[in-house]
């Protein structure tokens, strides 16, 4: 199981560690080290390395590296999904998680790891569960605890850590009982040069906000279910019920959580809402290179496509792009090679261009390379794929909550090869 | 107000300051300078030093205090054992805490106090706290007694904590059960022998109904648990998939993989004409893609496991090629590993695809993702016939680029197409020949040349081309050094007039410059070839080679197999079971499918079915043959007494079945094909493989002219046992005994046909046995043999088959199959058919490894009745290839000291004592495994007494 927990922060500087069996010296991160000097990029530093008595598993998240110790056969996944719940709840109780809230924080964060895991096992991961155990920090309970020395440790035992349904707390109480879906789909799509699609997938969530007195028991169904075949649910759906009759029945945790997430890769069905059109050449001889971009709307079912961005990694020899937009605003960082450009909204009648020339290395051949375009967009009150809820019913309680579905497009791994 | 107030420090000291104000009288200052003592331990200071004065503050009301007590308490504990007892008191009174999260509480932190006095005061409480009314204090105790077995084994079993956890998995709490199980896992691991995991289908249905009910985690251990189980017949088999089932679709990607784990496993029992098998095939790809699309340190494992369910069943993601595409901005290590599963799903239907995806990939930048892009359109080709032409053009192309990564890579994977499709795209070698100067890659260069070696007719400067390498012979590489001489050698054979010069010159450089044996052995065997028989070296050079094999990096079935068992572990990352590499090898059971076995009722009837099944029937996967057979062997055999004939049950035919397919399949495979280039003789298929003579002999004779080592007789012949009586194998009767002559080992054996019907079809296997002792060829018995007929057959052995090592260690178990039945018996074979015949050792050699090896390793025997002088006994030993390295007289004592070599390498070293007039002498072995010892003395003491 997991042994022990060690977060490392970019420059190579670990800032916490923690023990759950007994100590494991902290040189056991020097492999870790090699691993990150060899690999050039921090996202490329393998996710398990073996060292001659240990394995490290590590992600990487907000820029920390959450390495675990182990030291005998553990299923890998377990301990890296256990590592990101880790960050999750970090990101929960502080909001953001980054290096120095982890070190303000220090105390909170050794009990909350501490109440997560015992001697390797999962104690408790559940936000709600963890909530009731140790109070998050905020700044009226500090205040609070400074002047009456009372502590932001429960003493009582979470109610739902026992109950079939640990991920909800009894004695829930609000006056404005309020339940909030929103769907949201990122579209992952790979377009070739000639503007085809060679993938496409929809990757959709549904994210829940409820906040309902008492045992809530909710059901919500969709207009075409069908789309739904490769799903993972919270642990809150009952999944019998999906299977015979389609319909989502749960007795929803208690805040913020992911009811469910999906996958639609049908290719008929993923609906690609933009067109890039792109001339990006080099010539051999000369050291300037033309480029150009246009985006535009393509299937939007009538949307506005808003928040574009476009970058792009041009290869080494591009020393610099003297480009104009039609909108918007582009920068390029001439180390990086990396060109963005803020487009904003698209407007259909006057799709947006970024026009200009690329001075290149003078005398070097031309780039092996051809650069790919990285696309981001939002459409808002669509969900690409079509998934549409039909109705959201609650039982189990008298009062009448206000409901609340919201759709929402997003562009997720949009890349166009050029 | 943030803790990290609690790192800043004052000019007095730290730890003295700490100090003062854990003494203090004000709670609030404590419970300040027990943060601070926190906040110091988190970031690896040490504050050992405070132990005291901390666990004075342990006894409050106050829970934030007490738990960060607790919290330091485990850290260093271990350093301060005598003040961790001070500890105990607190800790037993608060397991009687009204509140149950103090109790847990407790009895939580007590288990992580690894400090071995503490465990005793544990004992007690934790007995209480798994009886706990409450749930909580329950599964919190059930891992304390995980953790105080990890500190004091015997204690957790001497106390009966084991079985009250075995108890706990009928607990009516699912999270008091899924605790109790990743307990016993955990103990287990480090007993394998144990059986504490007994699962049958009661428990199981208690897990099935737990894992519903249980946290994430929780069921992750359940279903690792469940994965070891085998059901008793495909029904079983198929209800327990359908539970597992739902949990394909859950959010946590390692339940869903270790639900992969269970169906994948337990599929293998299903029919594949059932339609649930089908249902089950179709539900498995959709959360397999959908583990793609998570985050990349879960994506590189989950491909890692994808990488392994493909090869066993393709057809799960055969549609899914689409997935695996790379995205520009994955981490390099998901890049490469998409890679190798696109090879694996390339088909005829979607190649046009693939290769238009990987010739993308390589134009990109990162070099060993290019590198590996390129190698892949070359494997494209040799997978998917029709493609091959396009991706030759498409590797032309990229030889184009001229970059000189891609072009060398491009060169290795083509000189793997021209062994697949000889004779059709030699057109290329002049753009090949172009890019010569530009290799700078051993591999590269090595297939190069080879290239040209090969199609050195076609080439017309090819002399001039090998010779340009042979400038710098000595700076090449080993491999390139290798292919250098074969290449020139095949240069000559091919065009002997003008390239003899050339010849000459790599043959010197080969056995007189140069210390590489490899490299010197190879050119001794080319010069005698084409010195004593060209033609034949022409035979033997320029031979036909077998075809390379579709895929060349398929993980080997057995391995697959078991690797399939372990799917989401850390053995399905690094694909190596698991006894390769954890920690210490702690006896790791290895672990196999279950075989596919029909319903019950079908089982129960085993004498209608056939010995051996047809090959179609046989489950395409055969389950670790030899493990198999071996626990049959000690089941049934286990003494070698007479008893009731052996028991029919379902498991033994599935063992029939197998091992009639299995036996059927050794004989009639070829070698397989071997990937990259070699040049080895014709195959060992074409040496004659006459029976009664030995194999080696003819090849023997050869060495003997060349190397003058003769060796006159062979080695001392027990005469022959009946190992096989009639009575126990259905009227057959095999006696037999082991010989070696010249070098080979063989097994004569005499079968007799006692019974009133004709048998035929025999066959031979052996168990693994410990000097991996092996038919080298079939057991052939020409014609049946009818009623009361005897035969004698000579079987060649090997010394090259599987190891493990056996109780005793000469013992060999054997299974005859006939068209009557499978038999079984064991025999000892005498040591002495492993002496080889180099097992002669220099003086000082021996004197240097007499010294070496330690005297606890000595063993010394008393031979009685051996009225032997020394000559006598020297002579006698030295044609059982025990040599005889120096004699001496001592004292009217004749001493031998004499050496020998088993098949193995092992060398024993002997110093055998003769007293003139005496008829015992002493014998004194010394050997670096001292267990064989014993075996060699019997050898001894048989070959001097007869």
């Amino acid at each position: 199981m997991i042994h022990s927990l060690f977060l490392i922060n970019s420059s190579g500087d670990i800032f916490l560690e923690k023990h759950w069996k007994s100590v494991v010296s902290r040189s056991v991160c020097d492999y870790f080290f090699e691993a990150q000097e060899r690999a050039t990029e921090a996202e490329n530093v393998p996710p398990v390395i073996p060292t001659p008595h240990h394995y490290l598993l590590s992600v990487y998240r907000h820029k920390i590296f959450f390495v675990a110790v182990i030291q005998t056969e553990v299923p890998p996944l377990f301990v890296i999904e256990f590592l990101h719940r880790v960050v999750d709840t970090f990101q929960d109780y502080f909001g953001v998680c980054s290096e120095p809230v982890i070190k303000d924080n220090v105390v909170v964060v050794y009990e909350v790891l501490e109440e997560m895991l015992d001697n390797g096992f999962p104690l408790a991961t559940e936000s709600n569960i963890l909530k009731e155990l140790i109070k998050p920090p905020t700044i009226l309970r500090t205040v609070v605890n400074t002047i009456t020395g009372s502590t932001n440790v429960g003493d009582q035992l979470p109610t739902g850590q026992l109950s079939v349904v640990p991920w909800r707390r009894t004695g829930v109480k609000y006056t404005n009982n309020e339940a909030y879906f929103d769907v949201i789909e990122e579209i992952d799509a790979i377009i070739d040069k000639s503007g085809s699609t060679i993938t496409a997938e929809i990757q959709g969530v549904i994210d829940a906000c409820v906040k309902l007195t008492g045992m809530p028991d909710l059901t919500l169904s969709f207009m075409n279910p069908r789309l739904l075949d490769d799903v993972s649910f919270h642990p809150c759906v009952r999944f019998k019920r999906w299977e015979s009759e389609r319909i989502l029945s749960f007795i929803p945790p208690d805040g913020n959580f992911r009811l469910l997430s999906y996958h639609v890769s049908a290719q008929n069905l993923v609906a690609i809402p933009v067109y890039v059109k792109h001339n990006i050449s080099f010539r051999d001889s000369s050291s300037l290179g033309r480029f150009e971009i246009t985006v535009g709307p393509k299937q939007t079912m009538g949307k506005t496509i808003e928040g574009v961005t476009v970058t792009s990694q041009m290869p080494k020899g591009v020393l610099n792009m003297s480009l104009t937009p039609s909108q918007g605003t582009h920068t390029f960082d001439p180390v990086t090679k990396m060109l963005s450009w803020d487009v904003g909204k698209i407007n259909p009648q006057k799709p947006p261009n970024l026009k200009g020339t690329m001075s290149l290395q003078a005398g070097a051949s031309k780039p092996d390379e051809n650069p790919t375009i990285n696309l981001q967009f939002k459409i808002q009150q669509l969900a690409i794929s079509g998934l549409k809820v039909n109705r959201l019913d609650m039982y189990g309680e008298k009062y009448k909550p206000f409901k609340g579905i919201k759709y929402m497009t997003k562009a997720g791994k949009f890349q166009v090869r050029t | 107000m943030t803790d990290s107030k609690y790192f800043t420090t004052t000019k007095k000291g730290e730890i003295f300051e700490l100090k003062a104000e854990l003494n203090s009288d004000k709670k609030e200052k404590k419970k300040e300078a027990v943060k601070k003592v926190i906040a110091s331990m988190t970031v690896g200071k040490d504050v050992s030093a405070l132990f005291p004065d901390v666990v004075n503050c342990m006894q409050t009301d106050n829970l934030e205090l007490k738990k960060l007590v607790y919290l330091y308490l485990m850290n260093y504990a271990k350093s301060q054992p005598d003040m961790a007892i001070m500890a105990v008191n607190t800790f037993v009174k608060d397991c009687e805490d009204p509140n149950p999260l103090i109790r847990a509480l407790a009895v939580r932190t007590m288990g992580c106090i690894r400090v071995d006095k503490i465990t005793e005061y544990l004992c007690e409480p934790l007995r209480k706290c798994l009886k706990d009314e409450d749930p909580y204090v329950r599964k919190t105790a059930a891992v304390c007694v995980a953790k105080l077995h990890d500190i004091n084994a015997q204690l957790v079993e001497d106390q009966g904590f084991l079985d009250t956890l075995k108890d706990l998995i009928s607990d009516s709490n699912p999270m008091v059960v899924a605790n109790a199980v990743a307990a016993l896992s955990e103990i287990a691991e480090s007993h394998p022998s144990s059986n504490l995991l007994d699962l049958n289908p009661q428990s199981i249905n208690k897990l099935l109904t737990a894992l519903n009910e249980c946290t994430e985690w929780g069921q992750i251990f359940i279903l690792d648990c469940l994965a070891n189980y085998t059901p008793k017949d495909d029904r079983e088999a198929q209800s327990i998939c359908e539970r597992v089932t739902p949990r394909l679709s859950h959010a946590n990607s390692a339940v869903v993989l270790s639900a992969v784990k269970v169906l994948m496993k337990f599929m293998e029992m299903l029919s594949k004409d059932l339609d649930y098998y089908g249902t089950l095939l179709k539900k498995l790809a959709p959360p397999l893609v959908t583990l793609l699309s998570a985050e990349p340190e879960l994506q590189y494992v989950a491909l890692r496991n994808i990488n392994l369910i493909v090869q066993k069943r393709p057809e799960i993601l055969k549609h899914e090629m689409k997935v695996f595409f790379v995205k520009y901005n994955d981490p390099i290590y998901v890049k490469l590993e998409k890679l190798d599963i696109m090879i694996r799903l390339a088909s005829q239907a979607n190649i046009a695809q693939v290769l238009a995806e990987l010739k993308e990939y390589a134009t990109e930048v990162d070099v060993d993702f290019v590198r590996k892009a390129v190698r892949a359109i070359g494997r494209c080709a040799i997978k998917v016939e029709q493609s091959a032409e396009r991706c030759v053009s498409t590797l032309l192309d990229l030889i184009q680029t001229k970059v000189n990564y891609v072009v060398q890579e491009a060169i290795v994977v083509i000189k793997d197409i021209f062994r697949k499709y000889p004779n059709k795209y030699e057109s290329v070698i002049a753009t090949l020949c172009e890019n010569l100067d530009s290799l700078d890659e051993p591999e590269a260069r090595a297939a190069m040349i080879w290239i040209v070696g090969e199609y050195a007719e076609r080439i017309d400067n090819a002399d001039e081309l090998l010779e340009s390498f042979l400038e710098g012979f000595h700076d090449e590489s080993t491999q390139v050094q290798l292919q250098l001489l074969t290449g020139i050698v095949k240069l000559f054979l091919k065009k002997p007039t003008e390239t003899q010069e050339l010849v000459q010159q790599v043959l010197s450089l080969a056995t007189q410059d140069s210390d590489n044996p490899d490299l010197r052995d190879r050119g001794y065997i080319y010069w005698r070839l084409l010195s004593t028989d060209p033609v034949a070296a022409k035979e033997v050079v320029l031979a036909e080679k077998p075809l390379i094999s579709e895929e060349t990096d398929l993980i080997e079935p057995t391995l697959l197999d078991e690797l399939i068992c372990y799917i989401g572990t850390l053995a399905s990352v690094y694909h190596k079971p698991p006894s390769a590499f954890v920690e210490g090898g702690r006896g790791v059971v290895h672990k196999s499918l279950p075989p596919r076995t029909a319903s019950s009722e079908s089982a129960e009837s085993p004498e209608t079915a056939p010995a051996g099944a047809p090959p179609g029937e046989q489950p395409d996967v055969i389950p670790a043959q030899g493990d198999l057979l071996g626990d049959l062997l000690n089941l049934d055999l286990g003494p070698p007494v007479s008893g009731p004939p052996l028991t029919t049950s379902s498991v033994q035919m599935g063992a029939v079945d197998l091992l009639g397919g299995g036996l059927d399949s050794l004989m009639g495979d070829e070698p397989e094909g071997i990937g990259g280039t070699n040049f080895v003789a014709p195959p060992t298929a074409a040496v004659p493989a006459s029976l009664g003579a030995p194999i080696g002999s003819g090849l023997s004779d050869l060495f003997d002219l060349t190397s003058g080592v003769g060796t006159l007789s062979g080695s001392y012949v027990a005469p022959k046992a009946v190992w096989l009586p009639a009575m126990k194998a259905k009227g057959l009767e095999i006696s037999g005994t082991f010989t070696r002559q010249v070098g080979s080992i063989s097994m004569d054996l005499q079968l007799t046909n006692k019974a009133l019907q004709v048998m035929t079809d025999f066959a031979i296997q052996f168990n693994r046995n410990s000097f991996g002792l092996a038919p080298a060829a079939p057991l052939q018995v020409h014609a049946p043999l009818s009623p009361n007929q005897t035969v004698e057959i000579s079987l060649p052995l090997s010394t090259v088959g599987s190891v493990m090592k056996m109780e005793p260690l000469n013992n060999l178990q054997v299974a005859v199959k006939n068209n009557i039945d499978v038999f079984y018996f064991s025999t000892l074979y005498p040591l002495h058919i492993l002496f080889v015949e180099d097992g002669k050792m220099d003086r000082q050699m021996f004197l240097a490894t007499w010294k070496d090896i330690p005297n606890e390793n000595e063993a010394q025997f008393q031979i009685r009745d051996c009225p032997l002088n020394a000559e006598a006994a020297s002579s006698k030993l030295q044609s059982s290839n025990i040599f005889t390295v120096a004699k001496r007289n001592v004292e009217g004592q004749d001493m031998l000291y004499q050496s020998l070599k088993l098949t193995n390498g092992i060398w024993v070293l002997a110093e055998l004592r003769i007293q003139p007039g005496n008829p015992s002498c002493t014998l004194s072995l010394k050997c670096r495994a001292p267990e064989v010892s014993q075996h060699v003395y019997q050898a001894y003491e048989t070959i001097l007494k007869n």
